[in-house]
């Protein structure tokens, strides 16, 4: 049995983890420099953002005091591979960083990295998802244009999520991420492979085994999560088969108004209504291909990233199942008397506690988590409608100028009389 | 269906809309023209299904169209007398156009609705006997009494009048003219490969035009079928929103209420759509209406140029029947001819048979003048009077078409106006979650 437990709440031990002696000066108890004390767990975060639910965009009323920006992808070949790094820019003014400013460039394996360290780190919080390593759908190459820029936005959602979060922001994993200007040494540290296979190999017999009594709190929750998960990937399809549906009509309609600029030409009288027409029908077309492009940059990537939170839901209620299981099967050798009593006494109060963690770092992170989720949703479906809006809007203005061309009067004067 | 008229479809003209809610022609405005119409009202204003044997003793469904006529002016006693109605079917329409085109052969007759549903976008019935194809079925056979009646030289046809007011009869009536006859023959000389050797170059230009409007509207027609088609897909996947909004709404306790409600409104959306091709359906009647007159006009143009063939072949028959005769005459032979061998090997043949021979070439000669002349005359005539109804055809064509495309315009635009609407009410709710 590996001695090394994974705790729930890093910050307590955080220095066990890391064996570099420079981050020693970062102890649990250093201040921050507006005053405020470093969050040791969601849950003590909790009290604060209830009291700031109220207002629109809480996440911008509390200081942000760092700042991350994704971009400039570039291309880097080498005889092994290829890959693309991107440019990962820090503004900040927290006392932990030595200075104000970092520039580092990072692939998307070191993403990777960094997520599954703050998992590993804080079990029970939610770490937002990252883009997918491959998109399945149709042949996207992975060195696509449009493939790198959707990955590149979602890389910097990413890293954005994590700065908003009150306690994985302070993560020394996400300080070497975006200060290191070599992720090599960080990378060797941590729990081995071997200790890794192990705890999934615990994890695989405790689900097994199954909770003797998992609290109703966790239980409304994993419904809900089910519930959630089922809905958002719904929403998602259907967003995607609209885009599909918008594409095609717009091909169309690059056809259909050709017909009418051909007719146009054989006729006298004619020719001009029929040019109005066609145009209108052109002008149209375009506008719908910029309303499909906004669709797929705002609402698509967001209900997507929701999709994936789904999952990321499910792994964390699974790994809270985790910690309770393994507290359970030591007090129950404890109880029976079976085996050894020496230090299992402690050991079961040890991860008593580390229940406890796990279940209020949970509580707290959720909370978060449904309120980031109902701004963000919230801003993308506000978002599409506005555009909808917008697109009608200007079609109108497209074919109102076409009336009033060939009747020669004003129609929004009419219109207004007639109280359209 | 379309009875009460579209909203939106924009302020009223200065003058009453020459196309009426239904999308037909508004038989109280057609103005100058509207000869039987100034004197009586006519409308196609019900269709009803029958069943009845027919000659192999199959029981056949049809539908019958009722065509009511009044008469505008008070009879002699001074009272507004009771209107006619007749019973119809769409083949009797067929028949009256059939008999109209072969006794006005240089008129661009208006055109029949289509006996089949073509450019059928997937939603839209093929079958005949689907109530919205009767509909608008109904208004174009409206359309077509009413530009019949409306036309100066069709409106004084007496088969006409009868086809209106005479319900029993009337097929025997049509026979007794004896079109059928003529129809055969002209089917089986049209299709005929001929060559004119002058033809008439306005004519030919009108016939190449009628070629490339057919296949323009054509084209036309067929790109509009597939972007309606395109455009209903794309609003009715919208309608699934509603009810997954519906259902995730029930586990959100903030944002359910703005989800459900946006979602009701994206319902509204997706159901908008069959309404607004519906509508749209008038518009592509008004361009399949001009699309089959431009098959008129081609018959028209076709029609003179068998006339001129048939000229040129009188005229043809003609001098040779004259050259006979100068042989004959003068016993010198200019062309190879069968009699002038025989003279020459068996030696002249006596004076009475050449008096008899001379005599009959004379007859055929002064008869072929005649068919020439008047064969010329009927050829002028067809030309001019082609030549000015094509004239009134192609201005009617301008108004008609220029309208329809303006009721196309303001379609989107009410169709724009309710996307607005509706997503800036979905947006309302957004905002709410």
């Amino acid at each position: 049995m590996s001695g090394h437990t994974v705790p729930a709440d890093i910050s307590d031990h955080m220095l066990d983890l890391d064996e570099d002696e420079d981050l020693e000066v970062y102890s649990k108890n250093t201040t921050l420099a507006d005053g405020g004390t470093m969050p040791n767990s969601p849950g003590s975060m909790v009290n604060q953002y209830q009291l700031e639910e109220d207002e629109e965009d809480h996440q911008d009323v509390k200081t942000k005091d760092i700042f991350v920006c994704v971009d400039n992808p570039e291309s880097h070949i080498t005889a092994i591979e290829t890959f693309i790094t991107y440019r990962v820019v820090t503004k900040t003014s927290r006392s932990e960083f030595d200075s104000s400013e970092y520039e580092v460039h990072r692939r998307y394996q070191d993403f990777v990295w960094l997520r599954s360290r703050l998992e590993e780190n804080y079990p029970t919080l939610i770490v937002h998802p990252l883009p997918e390593k491959f998109v399945m759908k149709g042949m996207v190459e992975r060195f696509n244009d449009d493939f790198i820029e959707t990955r590149r936005k979602a890389l910097h959602r990413f890293l954005n999520k994590i700065c908003e979060h009150p306690v994985l922001s302070y993560s020394q994993h996400f300080k070497a991420f975006l200060t290191a200007q070599d992720l090599g040494p960080y990378k060797k540290q941590g729990p081995g492979f071997l200790s890794r296979m192990g705890e999934t190999m615990r994890a695989v017999a405790i689900s097994v085994r199954g909770l003797r009594t998992k609290p109703e709190e966790f239980t409304v929750m994993q419904e809900y999560i089910d519930h959630f998960s089922t809905k958002i990937c719904s929403v998602d399809k259907v967003t995607q088969r609209i885009i599909k549906e918008q594409k095609e009509y717009m091909d169309e309609l690059k056809q259909y108004s050709p017909s009418y600029l051909q007719w146009a030409e054989l006729e006298e009288e004619l020719a001009e209504p029929l040019k109005g027409v066609g145009n209108c029908i052109e002008r149209c077309s375009k506008e719908t291909e910029d309303q499909i492009q906004h669709l797929s940059e705002v609402l698509l990537p967001t209900l997507h990233e929701y999709v994936l939170c789904a999952d990321t839901l499910k792994a964390v209620m699974r790994r809270r199942d985790n910690i309770q299981a393994e507290y359970e099967v030591k007090n129950e050798a404890l109880v029976s008397r079976r085996v050894e009593q020496e230090g299992l006494q402690e050991e079961v109060e040890d991860l008593a506690g580390r229940v406890e963690q796990a279940n209020s770092a949970l509580r707290g992170d959720w909370t978060l988590w449904r309120n980031v989720m109902r701004t963000d949703l919230k801003s993308a479906f506000v978002s599409a409608a506005d555009r909808n809006v917008e697109y009608y809007e200007k079609c109108l203005a497209v074919w109102e100028s076409f009336l009033l061309s060939q009747r020669g009067e004003s129609v929004e004067q009419t219109d207004w009389e007639h109280g359209s | 269906m379309a009875e009460d008229g579209q909203e939106d479809s924009g302020s009223p003209l200065s003058e009453p809309d020459r196309i009426a809610p239904d999308g037909g022609l508004n038989s109280a405005v057609l103005g100058e023209g509207s000869r039987l119409l100034r004197r009586m009202e006519i409308c196609v204003s019900e269709a009803e299904k029958r069943s009845c044997r027919n000659a192999v003793s199959m029981l056949e469904t049809f539908t019958v169209y009722l065509i009511e006529t009044r008469p505008l002016e008070p009879t002699a006693d001074g009272r507004n007398s009771s209107p006619d109605s007749v019973w119809r079917r769409y083949s009797e329409f067929e028949l009256l156009r059939n008999y109209l085109i072969i006794s006005y052969p240089y008129i661009v007759m208006p055109p029949l609705p289509e006996k089949r549903a073509e450019f059928v976008w997937h939603k839209l019935s093929a079958d005949n006997m689907d109530p919205d194809f009767v509909e608008r079925r109904r208004v174009g056979l409206e359309n077509f009494l009413l530009r019949v009646a409306s036309h100066s030289v069709l409106s004084n046809d007496k088969i006409l009048h009868h086809f209106l007011t005479k319900e029993q009869g009337w097929k025997d009536l049509v026979h007794e003219t004896g079109f059928q006859a003529k129809a055969d023959s002209r089917l089986r000389a049209l299709n005929a490969i001929f060559r004119v050797r002058s033809p008439n170059k306005h004519l030919m230009e009108v016939k190449h035009y009628s070629d490339e409007l057919q296949s323009y509207t054509s084209q036309l027609l067929r790109a509009r079928t597939r972007v309606a088609d395109r455009l209903y897909a794309v609003y009715k996947v919208h309608g699934n929103y509603g009810r997954i909004f519906s259902e995730w709404s029930v586990i959100e306790k903030e944002m359910g209420d703005g989800l459900q409600s946006a979602g009701h409104h994206i319902d509204a959306y997706a159901a908008s759509i069959d309404d607004i091709l519906e509508e749209e359906e008038h518009y592509a009647d008004q361009l399949k209406e001009y699309l089959f007159y431009a098959e008129a006009l081609r018959a028209v143009c076709r029609k003179h140029e068998l006339t001129q063939f048939e000229l040129e072949m009188a005229s043809q028959d003609l001098i040779s029947k004259k050259q006979q005769r100068e042989e004959l005459a003068t016993g010198i032979v200019r062309t190879f001819s069968f009699k002038g061998i025989t003279n020459k090997i068996f030696g002249q043949e006596a004076p009475e048979q050449r008096e008899a021979r001379l005599n009959l070439l004379e007859e055929l000669t002064s008869e072929g003048e005649e068919a020439v002349k008047e064969k010329t005359a009927e050829c002028d005539e067809h030309a001019e009077r082609a030549v000015t109804d094509i004239l009134q055809f192609k201005e009617q064509k301008d108004k008609d078409l220029q309208e329809a495309l303006i009721s196309y315009a303001l379609m989107q635009i009410s169709m724009c106006k309710k996307g607005i609407q509706v997503w800036s009410n979905a947006r309302e709710c957004f905002l709410k979650m």
